[in-house]
């Protein structure tokens, strides 16, 4: 078992959703209630992650990331190093990879909450900042909720991208999904079972949660 | 110089409504509403009937428009002001309720209690509650109560903000008929105590003539007419009023002229006195209704004799069973023009009546309305 790689894994997921959770929220709810020109292109490349092959995306990622590049160049003059092969580095590339998975269950949750409630908040006197605590997240909770779990659990798994972004450095880029590879690899097969069954305990369970939470919020509705 | 929180004489105390625009929907639509007083616009569905009441609101932004509310200006777009829903104070009870499904009643009431100090929200909810017939309930999410507890809940709500004005959209459509009696009721009780102006949006015109003091009448965005529920039935302005307020028999005639007292309606050859309408030119050609509780039919075995008013004779040609009453169609002379009555059943079968029979009816001058022709 690489507990190197297992924590590297899980505070990945951790920055990943703790970035995605604010992204998700405004983005999600300005894509339920607004149109504009244009919105379908947004939506587009919003979902483009979920079908574009993730070598591809990662190659796009390690290239736009670059030294050679100016995000990779302003990053390094900002940071004192690059962005590509980094811990950094893969958050950012996760964070993008993951945009589709916390965007859209939000969005469809934020969809599902009536105009007229948002509407009857404001007659009520409630400000936009009261109805968003008070009324629309605890509404669109259930989604908000599906949509950190899969993002989470889709960053433990990723491999496609953090390979071409990340490499494989022990204890900087070097996640469990690369670590059950490196053994199986080095015909370890003790240690890649392990990882496994654990990641696969671990999804169960996550999935298992958010399940059973979104049914109990969608009960109280 | 004039202190600022006196409110100029001149300012009035109720709700004023101006709004126009041409697109997206056409909106021409003039209203005022006293305090205290029960104000239902009625019409169609895509009448702009809850337009009006979202412009109110603050929710809808009419091209041009003027809100003014207990001398506070809520919308000027003359001079660029335009106050938002929070900033207006307003009750607003929606046609779907839209209470806060994950709140209990009296979270759902305390929402628009933001104005109050907290201390004392949580008593002064359950005082609403218990005004609208509601404890008991204060614990209960939306979805455990009732659709008429809900339409309670949804009117504490709308009253928790102590709002200048109270708007209805369609508040009792989703209540089956023997809530929605008991909600006017209560309707009725309510409105007792409140000082403010109240709007009602309603297509129920029955409704409307139940719990307002004035209709304002509107089709494609436009107020046709407003007055009085029994002015506005009686007397229409125009036959489309008319036809909106559900009056049956609407007929063209030509004015023969006036004499001090009266004036003389022609309509298939006959003369009908009518009351007394210098407006109208003698040879005018007019439309004219008569509300059927204006027709009266003599009673076959006790003929009257000619001191009637307006006797028609004609043929009964349907007589169509409503429930306590038969809807009788009578074809008056040969053109075929047909005078509806509702006649209660027991009448009809005392009068023997069934197709064919031969029947005269008495149109009495008082209510025979005269209108602009179409």
């Amino acid at each position: 078992m690489d507990w190197t790689a297992l924590w590297l894994s899980l505070s990945l997921g951790a920055w990943t959703i703790a970035i995605l959770l604010p992204v998700g929220i405004v983005v999600g709810r300005w894509l339920a209630w607004r149109s504009f020109r244009g919105k379908g292109l947004v939506e587009s490349l919003l979902a483009l992650p979920l079908v574009l092959p993730p070598t591809v995306l990662g190659y796009y990622l390690l290239v736009s990331m670059g030294g050679r590049s100016p995000i990779g160049q302003w990053f390094e003059s900002v940071a004192g190093h690059g962005l590509v092969f980094t811990f950094t580095g893969l958050v950012v590339a996760s964070v993008l990879v993951n945009l589709p998975f916390a965007i859209q269950p939000m969005q469809r949750a934020f969809e599902a909450i009536p105009r007229e409630v948002r509407e009857a908040a404001a007659c009520c006197g409630m400000s936009p900042w009261r109805t968003l605590l008070r009324v629309e997240l605890p509404l669109a909770w259930p989604g908000i909720l599906t949509a950190m779990v899969l993002s989470f659990a889709h960053t433990l798994g990723e491999f496609g991208v953090v390979l071409m972004v990340g490499g494989s450095i022990p204890g900087e880029t070097k996640t469990i999904a690369i670590a059950i590879y490196d053994r199986v690899q080095a015909f370890d097969d003790e240690a890649a079972g392990a990882m496994s069954a654990f990641l696969l305990l671990f999804s169960l369970l996550t999935i298992g949660l958010s399940y059973a939470l979104s049914n109990r919020a969608r009960a109280i509705r | 110089m004039p202190c600022p929180t006196v409110p100029a004489p001149s300012a009035d105390p109720g709700l004023t409504v101006r709004l126009r625009q041409t697109a997206p929907i056409p909106l021409d639509v003039a209203l005022s509403c006293r305090p205290g007083e029960v104000l239902a616009l009625v019409g169609p569905s895509g009448s702009g009937k809850s337009t009006v009441l979202r412009s109110v609101a603050g929710l809808y932004r009419p091209g041009d428009g003027l809100v003014v509310c207990d001398g506070a200006v809520w919308l000027d777009t003359g001079n660029g002001v335009r106050l938002s829903p929070q900033q207006r104070s307003v009750g607003l009870v929606f046609q779907s309720y839209a209470l806060f499904p994950h709140m209990t009643a009296l979270d759902n009431v305390m929402a628009a209690m933001g104005h109050v100090a907290r201390a004392d929200r949580r008593a002064r909810a359950m005082d609403l509650l218990a005004r609208l017939h509601l404890d008991g309930l204060e614990s209960r999410s939306p979805a455990a109560l009732s659709g008429g507890q809900q339409q309670r809940v949804a009117v504490a709500r709308a009253l928790a903000r102590d709002p200048k004005v109270l708007l209805l959209d369609e508040p009792f459509s989703a209540v089956d008929r023997v809530t929605r009696q008991k909600l006017y009721v209560e309707l009725a009780e309510l409105r007792r105590d409140l000082s403010i102006p109240t709007l009602l949006v309603t297509h129920d015109l029955e409704e409307a003539s139940t719990l307002a003091d004035t209709l304002s009448i509107l089709r494609h965005g436009r107020t046709l007419q407003t007055g009085t529920p029994t002015a506005v039935k009686a007397r229409p302005d125009s036959v489309g009023v008319a036809r909106l307020v559900d009056v049956r028999n609407i007929f063209d005639g030509v004015v023969l002229g006036h004499d001090q007292t009266k004036t003389y309606l022609g309509w298939q050859g006959r003369t009908f006195t009518t009351r007394l309408r210098p407006d109208f030119e003698p040879l005018a050609k007019v439309a004219w209704c008569i509300p059927a509780s204006h027709v009266l039919l003599h009673r076959r075995d006790r003929p009257t004799r000619g001191d009637a008013e307006n006797p028609v004779q004609g043929v009964v040609t349907d007589l169509l069973p409503l429930g306590e009453t038969v809807r009788m169609t009578v074809a008056i002379g040969p053109s075929g023009a047909c005078i509806t009555v509702p006649v209660l059943v027991h009448v009809a079968q005392r009068n023997h009546l069934e197709p064919g029979t031969e029947v005269t009816l008495t149109l009495r001058a008082e209510g025979i309305h005269l209108m602009p022709s179409e």
